[in-house]
């Protein structure tokens, strides 16, 4: 978001400091090489840091955003996609009689099963898929926020 | 005069490796920010005005609550921190309504379909103040709402007495208010 009033950033500074919005990182995916007809598979390797979840692909509440990977293009049919296990955890801000929160945190993986079509363009091509999660510290949660993933694959 | 170097020194060191020191435990162990202290009149400054819609379309400004004291909660169905805040701004408008009192909640649920989602929490939650739709440029005018909850504590003035992002303490925002709720309005808000 754009800081347009400026007279309020002094105002938010002290407050924001220990509030700050985390950034997933998302490690380059190398270059996939497929055969026309023939499975492949694309893990995705994301982090946070250190003090900050997401929730898992599975939360615990119906209202709290899961961790989606969508694939939008590219010559892989996607077969089936497998989340991290979400951990259990609870946080300072649930109340008394909560559930755990299902959450992902640290350096996780998502793996998805693809087939490359049998009359797939020989070649490079990109595959596209977006990452989204929404992610909370100990004291404020963030807004859902998308990754985009992008992977070249080589198909013979 | 070397010892008067040498003290300088010393002290801009063990400054440096406080603040550096605070900086790490802060972002290590997030502990929860400073508590918002209420401004002193002089140093507030005007909430921005704005215009959102409620759940049946009507239109609300800030303006309209002007003379009261209002506790604007940015918010989303989604942030369990703020699930623990409503209840006491749900007690807080009960308690303070008759003495000049307003909770205004901002949803920063997003998507076409907010509402959908937002109404039963309403419900389900049993609020009793008015919630309306916010939107970035909302977020923008009180300086980038990014963190979840954010609220501020706005005087009779319409002037913003207290930020407090994240998830802040019961009696940090009744102190504050009864505080705002106990001086009148000055006719400086401009």
């Amino acid at each position: 978001m754009r800081f347009k009033s400026c007279w309020i950033l002094p105002l938010l500074a002290t407050a924001l400091s220990a509030q700050m919005a985390p950034t997933l990182k998302v490690e380059a995916i190398p270059t996939l090489k497929a055969s026309k007809g023939a499975a492949a598979t694309v893990t995705v390797k994301a982090s946070l840091p250190a003090g900050y979840h997401a929730n898992s692909n599975k939360p615990t509440y119906s209202y709290l955003i899961p961790l989606t990977l969508k694939w939008t293009g590219g010559p892989l049919q996607m077969q089936s996609i497998t989340y991290p296990e979400g951990t259990s955890e609870r946080y300072g801000f649930q109340a008394p009689g909560d559930k755990p929160l299902s959450v992902v945190t640290g350096e996780f993986s998502i793996v998805t099963k693809f087939k490359v079509a049998a009359d797939a363009a020989s070649g490079p091509a990109a595959q596209t898929g977006t990452l989204r999660y929404q992610a909370c510290d100990n004291h404020a949660c963030y807004p859902p926020k998308s990754v985009p993933i992008n992977v070249t694959v080589s198909v013979d | 005069m070397k010892s008067a170097q040498y003290f300088f020194r010393l002290v801009a060191i063990v400054l440096a490796a406080f603040g550096a020191g605070t900086f790490v435990w802060t972002y290590v162990h997030h502990e929860p920010p400073a508590k918002a202290a209420v401004k002193e009149g002089k140093d507030r400054k005007k909430a921005p005005d704005f215009e959102l819609k409620d759940a049946n379309g009507k239109a609300v400004r800030l303006s309209d609550y002007r003379g009261k004291v209002v506790l604007l909660d940015f918010w989303a169905t989604w942030c369990g921190p703020c699930n623990i805040e409503i209840p006491w701004f749900t007690e807080f408008q009960r308690k303070y309504k008759d003495r000049g009192f307003e909770v205004l909640g901002v949803s920063m649920d997003d998507g076409d379909n907010a509402w959908k989602v937002i109404s039963p929490f309403i419900a389900e939650k049993k609020i009793n103040y008015r919630i309306v739709l916010g939107n970035d440029q909302t977020g923008d005018q009180y300086g980038g709402v990014e963190a979840l909850p954010t609220t501020f504590v706005i005087d009779r003035d319409g002037r913003i007495a207290s930020v407090h992002v994240g998830l802040s303490g019961k009696k940090e925002f009744e102190d504050a208010i009864q505080k705002l709720l106990d001086s009148p309005a000055t006719g400086n808000g401009a």
